[in-house]
This record gives C-alpha cells, sequence and structure tokens, in this order.
C-alpha cells in the first residue's frame, strides 16, 4: 500500500447496524482511520459516496433476500480484499432462527400484503455465496478486533485474531468459572474469543455471540447442560442464539440425539 | 512429625489481625485470600476483614461450591481457581514497545515487594517448579525474576484437605516441607483459636519478631502433629506414580486415549488453573498509525490448534492428542525436561473441568 491511500467501503445486508456502529464507536481512532483510508461508501456515515474499485469491503449482515444475493456478487468484484464482519455476516445471525421454521408463515403475519415480500428461505452468512476473505465475528464485533483487522491490512500482516476458546481469556482476565461455582450454562468452552469475556464477568453464562471456536466439541458441552438440569428444548434453544446457524452450532440437536 | 530442632509460636485469632499491617509497614504488597463471585481467588489485602471467614470450598470433578459454616476459621478453604502463578506470572505482560523514530520501550519491574498469604504446600511446590523452568531453564522470563525474588509466602498447612486433592501421591503435602517462609497452621481448638506459626527463613522469622507471639504449648504442638496424621489419612485420591512415566511412554497408543476426544472440549481450563502449566505464546502489534509496535507475552494453552502450528499446519489436530500431549506432559516428558513431575497434586484441573474430567482416572485408564 506504499503511496497510496486504500479505498475502504462498508456495506449493510440483514442486520442491526450494530457493527458498522462499532467502528463510529472506535472515537479515539477514528480521525487517524480516516487518515490512513478513504472512506469511499459507507452509507451509515455519510450519503458522499465514491464509486468503486475499493480495496478493503467490510460487510455486515445475513444474505435474505434475491436481491442480497445479486447484490453481494457484485460487492465482491468491486472489493479486492472482503471481511465479513458480526455474527450475521459470519454464521448468519440471529435472524437465521427462521431457517427452522416456515417463512411463508412469518410473513402473513408480519405484512399486509406478502405477496410483496420477496425473501429468501435460510439467512445465511456471506461466505454462502461469495469468497470472504477474512471473518471478524461476534455481535457486534469487538471494535478493538477490528481496528487489529484494519492495522494488520495496512501492515500487510495476518491479523492477531486468536481462535481458541473463549474460556482462554476468561481465566486470563480472573473470572470465576460460573459453571463450576455456580451451575450456570455457559457456552464459553465451544465458542471463540474475543469479546474480552464479558457475560462471565457479569456471572452469566456466554451466549456465544462470537460463533464456535476451532475444535468446538458440541456434544460434550450440550450432555453437561443437561446433567446440569436443562431440557433437551433448552440444550438446543441456548446453541440457537447469535450463531445457531454456524456450521457447527446448527446440528446440535441431531448431536444430543444420536 | 514436627521438628524438634524448630521454633513453634503461636499467635492467637485477635493478633493475626496484625499480622497484615505488618507486613504493609514492612513495604510488601500484601495478596491473599479473598472471596469473589463464588470462590476464593488471591486478592491485593489492605486489612484481615476482606480475607474469608467461615468458608468452606466443597469440590469435586467439574464442580465447585462455597459453604459457610458456624465457625470463624480463616482457612477452611483449600485451593481455588487462581494459583499463585496468577500473582507471580502474571497472565498478559508488555514486553517492549517500539517506536519508528527509534525509541524503545521496555516495561521496568516496579519493584514493588509482594507477600502472598495463604499458600498451599502443593502452591509451594508448584513455585519451586515454576522457578525451574522460569528461573533456571535457558528462557529466563525477567519479569518472574523481578516478583519473585524478593517474594514473601506464607503458607497454610491443610487441616482439612478436598476432595480433588492428591498431594501425598505427589509428595507436596498436606503440610508445608519447603519453600515458605513462614508456615501456618490453623488451630480451633476447645474454643480457642490460635495459630501456630513456624518460620523457615531469616525474612521470615523477623516478620514473626514483630507479631504478639508467643510460644507454642505442647498440648498445642500435640494438637498440630494429630493433624498432621489426620490430614494425611483423609486424602482418599491416590496416583500410583511407581513407573508412572514408564508405564506412560510404553501406552502412548493405548486404545482407552480415544475416548477422551467424546469429552474433553480442548477449552484449556486445566492449563490455565495448573500451578505449573507455564506456557505464554508471545505476539506483535502494530499500530494503525504504523509508528509504533508492541510485544506482549500472554498465557497460552496447549489445547488450543495455534499452539502446535508450524510451517504447514498444526501438529495435534484431534482433541485427544491435545489432552494425551498434555497429561503426558505433566506426568511423564516433565520427568524428562525437568527432572519432576510436572503436577503437584492440587486437584484444580480435575475441579475446574468444565465436564469434569478426572487426570488421576484418566492416567490409571491408560495405563495396563
Amino acid at each position: 500500500m506504499v503511496g497510496k491511500i486504500p479505498k475502504i467501503a462498508v456495506y449493510k445486508f440483514a442486520s442491526c447496524d450494530g457493527c458498522q456502529l462499532s467502528i463510529v464507536d472506535l472515537e479515539d481512532e477514528l480521525l487517524e482511520i480516516n487518515q490512513k483510508f478513504e472512506i469511499a461508501y459507507f452509507m451509515e456515515v455519510t450519503r458522499a459516496a465514491k464509486r468503486g474499485p475499493y480495496d478493503v469491503g467490510l460487510v455486515e449482515g445475513s444474505i435474505s433476500t434475491p436481491h442480497a444475493i445479486e447484490l453481494i456478487k457484485s460487492i465482491r468484484k468491486d472489493c479486492k480484499t472482503l471481511v465479513a464482519i458480526g455474527a450475521c455476516a459470519t454464521a448468519g445471525g440471529i435472524q437465521a432462527l427462521r431457517n427452522w421454521a416456515n417463512v411463508e408463515e412469518f410473513s402473513k403475519y408480519v405484512y399486509a400484503k406478502p405477496e410483496y415480500i420477496q425473501t429468501l428461505e435460510k439467512s445465511s452468512p456471506i461466505s454462502e455465496y461469495v469468497q470472504v476473505d477474512f471473518e471478524l465475528r461476534g455481535c457486534p464485533v469487538n471494535k478493538y478486533q477490528l481496528l487489529e483487522v484494519l492495522s494488520a491490512f495496512l501492515a500487510g500482516r495476518k491479523p492477531n485474531i486468536p481462535t481458541y476458546s473463549l474460556c482462554i481469556e476468561c481465566k486470563r482476565k480472573g473470572n470465576v468459572c460460573v459453571t463450576v461455582a455456580k451451575s450456570v450454562p455457559c457456552l464459553g468452552p465451544v465458542v471463540q474469543a474475543g469479546c474480552g469475556a464479558l457475560c462471565p464477568a457479569y456471572s452469566r453464562g456466554c451466549y456465544g455471540c462470537f460463533g464456535p471456536m476451532e475444535s468446538p466439541n458440541v456434544k460434550s458441552l450440550a450432555s453437561k447442560f443437561i446433567e446440569l438440569g436443562m431440557d433437551k428444548k433448552d440444550v438446543i434453544l441456548n446453541f440457537r442464539g447469535f450463531t445457531g446457524w454456524s456450521k457447527e452450532f446448527r446440528e446440535v440437536d441431531v448431536l444430543i440425539e444420536g | 512429625m514436627l521438628s524438634q530442632q524448630k521454633l513453634y509460636f503461636a499467635l492467637d485469632a485477635e493478633a493475626f489481625g496484625n499480622f497484615i499491617d505488618v507486613l504493609k509497614d514492612l513495604g510488601y504488597t500484601v495478596y491473599g485470600p479473598a472471596e469473589k463471585d463464588g470462590a476464593i481467588v488471591f486478592e491485593i489485602l489492605d486489612s484481615i476483614k476482606q480475607m474469608p471467614r467461615g468458608l468452606y470450598d466443597e469440590q469435586s470433578p467439574g464442580r465447585y461450591r462455597l459453604t459457610k459454616k458456624d465457625n470463624q476459621r480463616y482457612f477452611g478453604y483449600v485451593v481455588g481457581p487462581q494459583s499463585p502463578k496468577y500473582v507471580l506470572y502474571s497472565p498478559q505482560h508488555l514486553l517492549f514497545k517500539v517506536r519508528k523514530d527509534g525509541r524503545t520501550f521496555i516495561p521496568q519491574p516496579d519493584g514493588k515487594k509482594i507477600a502472598i498469604i495463604g499458600l498451599r504446600p502443593c502452591d509451594l511446590k508448584a513455585i519451586e517448579i515454576l522457578d525451574n523452568v522460569l528461573l533456571k531453564g535457558p528462557y529466563k522470563s525477567n519479569a518472574y525474576e523481578a516478583i519473585r525474588k524478593d517474594a514473601l509466602f506464607i503458607a497454610v498447612n491443610c487441616v482439612e484437605p478436598g476432595n480433588n486433592c492428591f498431594c501425598t501421591s505427589m509428595n507436596t503435602g498436606p503440610f508445608a516441607q519447603s519453600g515458605y517462609d513462614i508456615s501456618i497452621t490453623e488451630l480451633l481448638m476447645n474454643g480457642s483459636h490460635v495459630f501456630i506459626l513456624e518460620t523457615m527463613t531469616n525474612k521470615g522469622t523477623e516478620i514473626v519478631s514483630r507479631l504478639k507471639c508467643r510460644n507454642a504449648t505442647e498440648e498445642e504442638l500435640n494438637v498440630v502433629s494429630k493433624l498432621m496424621e489426620d490430614a494425611k489419612n483423609k486424602i482418599r485420591k491416590k496416583l500410583d506414580v511407581e513407573n508412572l512415566k514408564d508405564d506412560l511412554y510404553r501406552n502412548i497408543e493405548h486404545p482407552n486415549w480415544n475416548e477422551i476426544n467424546n469429552k474433553c472440549l480442548a477449552c484449556g481450563n486445566c492449563t490455565l488453573v495448573c500451578p505449573t502449566c507455564f506456557c505464554s505464546s508471545v505476539f506483535d502489534s502494530s499500530s494503525l498509525s504504523m509508528d509504533v509496535a508492541e510485544r506482549w507475552r500472554v498465557w497460552d494453552s496447549c489445547f488450543s490448534i495455534d499452539y502446535s502450528y508450524i510451517h504447514g499446519g498444526s501438529i495435534r489436530q484431534s482433541i485427544m492428542s491435545r489432552y494425551r500431549h498434555w497429561l503426558m506432559h505433566k506426568l511423564a516428558t516433565w520427568v524428562d525436561q525437568f527432572g519432576t513431575f510436572g503436577c503437584v497434586g492440587c486437584g484444580r484441573c480435575i475441579t475446574w473441568c468444565p465436564v469434569g474430567i478426572d487426570i488421576v482416572e484418566e492416567a490409571s485408564k491408560v495405563r495396563d
């Protein structure tokens, strides 16, 4: 990137905008980001948009409509490096709960004229439709991890984004394990680190916003939840939160029964 | 048995309250037990009031509960999730910071002297093992050395060992043999609450001389002797260490290893609560401005895939291979590497494994 300021584009699909806001939330670093990158397309922040191609594209949200499929394909063509950010873009998001239900049925209740609604049967991560260069997890993403990805891009190095379990981060922080000390079901052992173990620090179990860690043993943890007195149904719901449609968590029901 | 050559002092519970003040007056930052979120952890203590009283820990594989008993015992619990390495070898440490203009910043030790109250005999042995690795090995840790060299250790003998303790098998407890400055045995008898103190170093003797101690009575020492014997007998968990290393080496392909794949989460909790697991990772980071770079050391775990990453990929892909690597290191390869076991029998890895995997059981499953 010597001598040239890389152009950055930020896109949104089905999502809550929280990950885009995490960029804006980098208050102390925002001016510097603006110096190091040319913010060429970022509708959440400015209507002024410059044409592509872009050096980096950050994509928030899941693909849930036929129109979105076309759009993400053209975005892929416009961006040299494409980074999916957040639980929606990397796992389908909370809206992927509908992947286990009948969407038409929902549409009838929600919309006065459901026949105008064009939607896909499934809410899917970006990688389902196009090649993604890096996936940054979280609901929302951790803004410092986002900064790390941008810094790594500028330096031409691999980002330091660990893929091990949340427990490692949790123990480093000095938290007391909520499962062992309080029998609180916590997804931490099968979830990727990155949030800084926020929930366990407040004596709550992990909700799995950062999705599956590198080698999640879903079946063993699900058995532990059952041992703690949880219904099978609740165990399944527990895994099917923000990242329930991730490959590893998706089949927790089969794993429990099997 | 108690040593005939040693002097034993007695400190009444009221006078014990002064202990932390004496240490603070001597310039120590005092770490000691405190209750946090349902467990006993090490915290910086300003006053004796922060220490738990009448709290006991019930431990079993994958389970820990603090319970309150109707007495004023300070050291009724055994060991919590944090080992002394949390204080002596911090989970994250900035090694240096460099700037593009050539200025380099290397954090210097802050020079504070620390005292740790409430170290169990197994923890003392663990510190000795860490010293071996971090001070005497080829890769010395300056940060560890800085905090370790003036550290004062106040040990507490275990009169009521926990369910997951197996220190008698590892020959590390339940009473402290070495590695402490002052050792404490807490006595609750006939309505009196007394601490029997004994010192190992001049530093320890100097501190004890500042406390309002008297000589321990013969009756008190008899009780201590009895408690020692009782404590040993209370430890039911046993690991047969005879030929353990050779047995494990011989059984490296034992079919039972594979069973662990069904249970182990590869979450790394066992390694982080282990008082001797010293593995760290070092990573560099650059700032967005590209003019500052930092190098950090952070606790790592052999249960992560990246841990065994070499050119082309990770060596230990299966969870089983990672668990086997860890257990083998604790109980076999450590012996060849450092001359002792890497396990002190504190039982933390058993208690704090979310699914309750028991190293003692697993080791016996793969011995033919």
